[in-house]
């Protein structure tokens, strides 16, 4: 992958297009998360609520995709079989693939 | 209707020309006048006077939106704020059209409390994470979706004492 996409993907971008981790329809956190790298340190703090609340909405594959255009990584997120996650499976399972990535990228 | 320092006090005629003003702004003075025992023109001199000092800000029509056609969602947020950009926010939400009213409030932590309406909950949460948790000094946010009104009344001048002081930027000796 070419360094210049790869850091577009690992860049941070603007306060206006980070993810905004709520735990209900409208009902912020207070977490956010401006990078990649942010994301997946954020995976590991924020409530599960929130976690299953975006898994099922599609924010974390649509939200990677637009905002960080990584279709990669929103692809392997699009494919977890959300209806047989519960728990903190959803945690480890996000945040498998999150640092998978990021090590790709950064390796 | 007097005016002293900084204050502005109103008299029973005043007061009387607002209640009957609040339940049917499209009254005439005569008909007002009338009413209160009084000439049309003292009605109309106290009403120009009363806009004039801001007591009666604006004549406006009450729509029922739900027979008008709209299908909106209402929500009360609860928006906890850094203390020290609580304005800016409020500021900030103000000049959105999706929000409706805007209030600090100072219990244990600094909150702004704000009424916001929206076409359906997808779009009310869209608008809140595009447009209200990225401005800084947001900490978080609590959202009640309003599912019945029991009451939405207006500020009513007949529910208050006879004699109201209102505080004023004007001074008249």
């Amino acid at each position: 992958m070419g360094s210049e996409i790869t850091s577009k993907i690992l860049r941070t971008v603007p306060r206006e297009k980070a993810f905004y981790f709520f735990t209900s329809i409208g009902n912020y956190t207070g977490v956010s998360a401006s990078s990649l790298k942010e994301f997946m340190e954020r995976l590991n703090e924020v409530d599960l609520k929130s976690l299953e609340f975006h898994l099922y909405r599609g924010d974390f594959e649509k939200w990677i995709d637009e905002v960080l255009q990584d279709p990669e990584l929103a692809g392997e997120i699009r494919r977890l079989p959300k209806n047989s996650l519960a728990g903190e499976t959803v945690r480890s399972q996000l945040y498998l693939a999150a640092s998978r990535r990021l090590k790709k990228l950064t390796s | 209707m007097k005016l002293r320092s900084g204050s502005t006090v109103l008299d029973d005629v005043d007061l009387k020309i607002l209640e009957a003003l609040q339940e049917d702004a499209r009254q005439t003075y005569t008909g007002i006048g009338k009413h209160l025992g009084i000439a049309h023109s003292t009605v109309y001199d106290r009403i120009k006077r009363m806009e004039q000092y801001g007591i009666i800000k604006k004549y406006v029509v009450e729509v029922d939106a739900e027979k008008a056609g709209a299908k909106n969602i209402t929500a009360i947020m609860t928006i906890y704020t850094d203390p020290k950009e609580s304005e800016v926010v409020a500021e900030e939400l103000s000049k959105t059209p999706e929000v409706l009213e805007v209030y600090t409030s100072l219990s244990e932590e600094l909150l702004i409390i704000a009424k916001v309406v929206a076409e359906n909950q997808e779009s009310l949460h869209t608008f809140i994470a595009n447009s209200i948790a990225p401005l800084p000094g947001v900490l978080r946010i609590r959202t009640s979706i309003v599912t019945k009104k029991f009451k939405d009344t207006p500020f009513s001048i007949s529910s208050k004492p006879k004699l109201m002081f209102i505080k004023g930027t004007h001074n008249m000796k």
